[in-house]
């Protein structure tokens, strides 16, 4: 009997009938992802030793993964970056504290795109993560590992982290589920940062319920983190039920104008899957309509994200210097072995990214540079609030196609590209609410749709998704490699 | 001669139970390493969560130096690599720090003056590096202290009036009770601009001499930097821009970068900061809380005590000594009077001692009492002094030192009058001596009433009822 791959509640039922005890799962847990390791590539550590806080939570007992980027003490953490191959943090995370204190049970660490940067899941320092749907193709990131690990049904769910679309993405290439609350429901306190004003603490799931199992635990006012907003005294799993008779949801009418007329195959049949999804959600009493946005905001969408987060980035990743942590550097100075732990340290695209940020901030660079993009983000969030007067929720493809092969190369400059690859960053300019959710198949691989609401309307979200989910088809779905 | 022209920039750690971010406590040790937190580490996922009780030191501090305070105030991140600073950006203050465009009062050479404050603001320590042959040692305790950085604008003239700005504001801090700024343990600390010029309205070029950590070693290095500026511009060459130190072994400066070599700091908002409401109640609260000053206690005690500068200037250099002082006025003491005893017995005694003054036996209304015995004639004044010195010394009160020494005067002209007339029946001659020309037995018969009144006699009034008696007919 295998329990990885069941939905929350089907686990704690056998739980709570002691048809199974949680060191069984946990070692079903460990072997699983010992299996696939081999091919998927998902964990930096299998933990042998199953470590479990007594309680009588929803999730005792339960294992599930933490992406590489939280800290959990005592437990290497690497960022899937060599500068930090062997760095053994002497904290926790507010995240995995409030998991295990909830009686979870944490059985390893995921790999992610080297410190979070990429969306490709081909950065990590130990090598690339494969689709488990299709292993030419990627999985996306940065969450690689905890979306492979849930899609695979090695864990019921994972926690990942999303700062342009990190959760999101990889879970519509996984055909899984994956949430970003409202910015500062959860705390970011352990989350290695990336681009703080940007990064969300989330997570994975097969199914709706799940997440908001999950969310209930993580969420909540942290005092380590002046960030994080005020508990909204709400269980989310209460409200998913509720009616959604005459909520109004928007698609941006530019993402995908003219797609009929695209010679890309999978693009068209993902937009068209799309549409009919639409059509399916109106059945459920949503009200759904086509919105006009103005197309600069799109096109500035994926130029605003990059100047920002990796402004943000090359600040935040300054602490990485070898010199108190990390493996460190050799030389004649200090400035000698700084450098060379951050040289070797660090693969080609951070090093760019952080030469970019660093561009950016430059006296002479920022009005022009940082300063634009933070007006951008602005009037981007401004125009989303101006439709969130009228709309509950922007429900958009998650992706213009399906999980891109090893080395396949998108016209970054299209609009196909700038639009629809990209309008997931979103919900982070603006802290929104977002999940995506399985939608379908193209090619026999996974596509997937995008909701997202307004801020601290998680609850509203996830009772929103929970209804979409009845007509998707997609719910509870393991990749085929994990079959 | 060329006119110098002086800005400073002081930074002053404050006073508060744990670190500017962190929880770390924000004490003095002489152990490496001792007041760390994660957040003071920089180690991955940190967050900084600010001290709220530095928040409100550092807003009281602008307060007191008159600045604009902000609705908002936010923090900013200074980035810059130094294995001093572990997360490789300080957090600090610039769009809208504590407090902008403020002043504070110094006096020169008895004339007052206003020195700009251009801003204020709230940052971290660094930690401290401890230099070896071939390698150095990090000490974290330093890391994330609430530093207020206080700059003022270039309009000091003189190593005299940089010097009186550095006391003055050293003084705000202890008035406030913000900071103990302490420069021994580098909790005071200088960055100091200088620029010559010919003429008052015209700026020279600006060089900076980074990190002066003492009062004595920012008026060196004015002196010796006036000195070097002065030889270039007089051998007709010209002052290059540039940051220089200050060696205080060798007392000179050289340079550590040219202006092309200035660091961007790359300054921008810190994120994880939301920006802070500076609630108009709560700041009502905290003016209440700033003491009367040391500038205004000076006025007051020379207008309206008519005590004089010096005077003044020594009984305000403690805000508690400023206090005791005061305290005495209330009791009813005649202010002068009261400053003398205290600049000369009591800050004797304290000296000798080494006792700060809210460590002193003797309170304010102990010596107010003393004082009255005096200004009563029970007492005369050299006794009171011993009396004052004994009860420091003993830590006895002076009215059971009087009672236990037996030395309370005979103190009215009755009471003495009898012992007169008993000296004079005693030396029946007098009188005639005293016709004769020998005025100086006047001092004598004094003598004697003193020695019969084992000198409890006032001698004033003695020797005023002895004058009356020698010339009184039979």
């Amino acid at each position: 009997m295998r329990y990885m791959d069941k939905s929350i509640d089907e686990i704690r039922k056998a739980l709570d009938a002691q048809t199974v005890t949680s060191d069984t799962l946990f070692q079903e847990s460990v072997s699983l992802a010992k299996q696939y390791q081999p091919a998927s590539n998902a964990f930096v550590t299998i933990l042998e030793e199953k470590k479990e806080q007594n309680t009588s939570t929803i999730l005792s007992g339960i294992p599930y993964a933490l992406k590489d980027n939280i800290s959990t003490k005592g437990i290497l953490t690497t960022s899937s970056s060599n500068i930090l191959k062997n760095y053994v943090p002497v904290y926790n995370a507010t995240v995995y504290e409030k998991l295990e204190r909830a009686g979870a049970v944490l059985m390893g660490k995921t790999v992610l795109d080297e410190l979070a940067m990429g969306g490709t899941g081909t950065t990590g320092h130990t090598g690339i993560v494969k689709n488990p749907w299709d292993d030419t193709r990627q999985i996306g990131g940065s969450s690689a590992g905890s979306a492979a690990a849930v899609a695979l049904g090695i864990v019921p769910f994972a926690i990942g982290s999303d700062t342009g679309d990190s959760i999101r993405k990889p879970a519509a290439f996984g055909g899984i589920v994956g949430f970003k609350p409202t910015y500062g429901r959860v705390s970011r306190y352990g989350l290695f940062a990336f681009a703080s004003s940007l990064d969300h603490v989330g997570c994975f799931a097969r199914n709706v319920k799940d997440i908001a199992y999950v969310t209930d635990i993580i969420k909540g006012k942290d005092p380590h983190d002046m960030t994080s907003l005020p508990d909204d005294n709400k269980k989310y799993t209460d409200t998913l039920d509720h009616d959604i008779k005459g909520r109004k949801l928007f698609y941006i009418k530019e993402a995908f104008e003219n797609y009929e007329n695209s010679d890309n195959l999978e693009y068209k049949e993902t937009i068209s899957k799309f549409l009919e999804t639409v059509e399916k959600v109106r059945e459920l009493g949503f009200v759904v309509e086509e919105v006009s946005f103005p197309k600069e905001l799109l096109n500035a969408v994926y130029p605003t994200y990059m100047a920002i987060s990796c402004a943000e980035a090359t600040s935040n990743n300054a602490n990485l210097t070898g010199i108190p942590f990390g493996v460190r550097g050799e030389g004649n100075s200090i400035n000698e072995i700084m450098m060379d732990a951050r040289t070797k340290g660090f693969s080609e695209l951070i090093k760019r990214r952080f030469v970019l940020g660093s561009y950016i901030l430059q006296k002479e660079n920022q009005e022009k540079l940082f300063k634009n993009a933070q007006r951008v983000r602005r009037m981007i969030v401004d125009k989303m609030n101006a439709l969130f007067k009228k709309y509950d929720g922007l429900l958009m493809p998650a992706s213009g196609g399906i999980a891109p092969h090893f080395g396949e190369k998108d016209d970054q400059l299209s609009d196909r590209y700038l639009i629809l690859e990209n309008h997931l960053v979103i919900a982070n300019f603006g802290g929104f609410p977002s999940i995506t959710l399985p939608s379908g198949f193209v090619n026999e691989m996974p596509i997937a749709i995008n909701l997202t609401g307004r801020q601290f309307e998680d609850d509203v979200v996830l009772n929103m998704a929970y209804k979409i989910e009845t007509i998707t088809g997609c719910k509870n779905q393991i990749a085929k490699g994990g079959k | 001669m060329y006119i110098p022209t002086i800005g400073l920039e002081v930074h002053c750690e404050l006073k508060t139970n744990t670190k500017n971010f962190s929880s770390a406590a924000n004490a003095y040790s002489e152990i490496p390493n001792r007041n760390i937190a994660t957040v003071d580490l920089g180690l991955p996922g940190i967050l900084p969560v600010i001290n709220e009780n530095g928040v409100k030191q550092s807003l009281k501090m602008a307060f007191a130096m008159h600045c604009e305070i902000p609705e908002f105030m936010t923090f900013e991140r200074k980035n810059y690599f130094y294995p001093d600073l572990p997360k490789g950006y300080q957090i600090t203050q610039f769009d809208q720090p504590v407090g902008v465009n403020g002043y504070l009062m110094i006096n020169v050479n008895g004339e007052d003056k206003k020195v700009l404050i251009h801003d204020t603001h709230l940052e971290e320590d660094t930690a401290s590096l401890d230099h070896y042959g071939n390698y150095s040692l990090i000490d974290y305790n330093r890391a994330g202290v609430p530093l207020l950085e206080t700059v003022t604008e270039p309009c000091m003239h003189s190593v005299e009036e940089a010097i009186a700005f550095l006391e003055s504001l050293r003084s705000v801090f202890l008035y406030c009770g913000a900071s103990e700024a302490r420069t021994d343990r580098g909790q005071m600390r200088c960055d100091v601009n200088v620029s010559l010029s010919d003429s008052e309205n015209i700026l020279g070029t600006k060089v900076e001499i980074k990190n002066v950590n003492s009062f004595n070693n920012v008026k060196d290095a004015i002196i010796t930097e006036i000195k070097r500026q002065t030889e270039i511009l007089e051998a007709g060459g010209s002052i290059a821009q540039e940051t220089r130190r200050y060696d205080e072994n060798n007392m000179c400066t050289y340079s550590m970068r040219s202006k092309e070599d200035a660091i961007d700091y790359k300054y921008f908002k810190e994120p994880n900061i939301p920006p802070i409401k500076i609630e108009r109640e709560w700041l009502e609260e905290i003016k209440k809380e700033i003491p009367a000053l040391q500038y205004e206690r000076i006025t007051t005690y020379m207008e309206e005590y008519g005590l004089s500068r010096y005077d003044a200037t020594i009984l305000v250099k403690e805000k508690e000594m400023a206090e005791y002082f005061e305290e005495t006025l209330k009791e009813g003491a005649d202010p002068k009077s009261a400053c003398n005893w205290i600049t000369s017995v009591i800050l004797g005694h304290m000296n000798k001692y080494e006792i700060p003054i809210t460590k002193l036996f003797l309170t304010p209304k102990m010596l107010v009492e003393l004082m009255e015995l005096v200004s009563s004639g029970k007492i005369s004044s050299k006794q009171a002094k011993e009396v004052l010195l004994k009860s420091l010394e003993e830590e006895k009160s002076p009215a059971t030192l009087v009672e236990e020494l037996g030395i309370e005067q005979i103190g009215t002209d009755d009471e003495i009058l009898v012992i007169v007339k008993e000296v004079f029946g005693e030396h029946p001659e007098v009188k005639e001596q005293y016709k004769s020309g020998r005025t100086n037995i006047v001092d004598f018969l004094v003598g004697q009433v003193m020695k019969k009144t084992r000198g409890q006699a006032n001698p004033a009034t003695t020797r005023k009822l002895v004058q009356e008696e020698i010339v009184k007919g039979e």
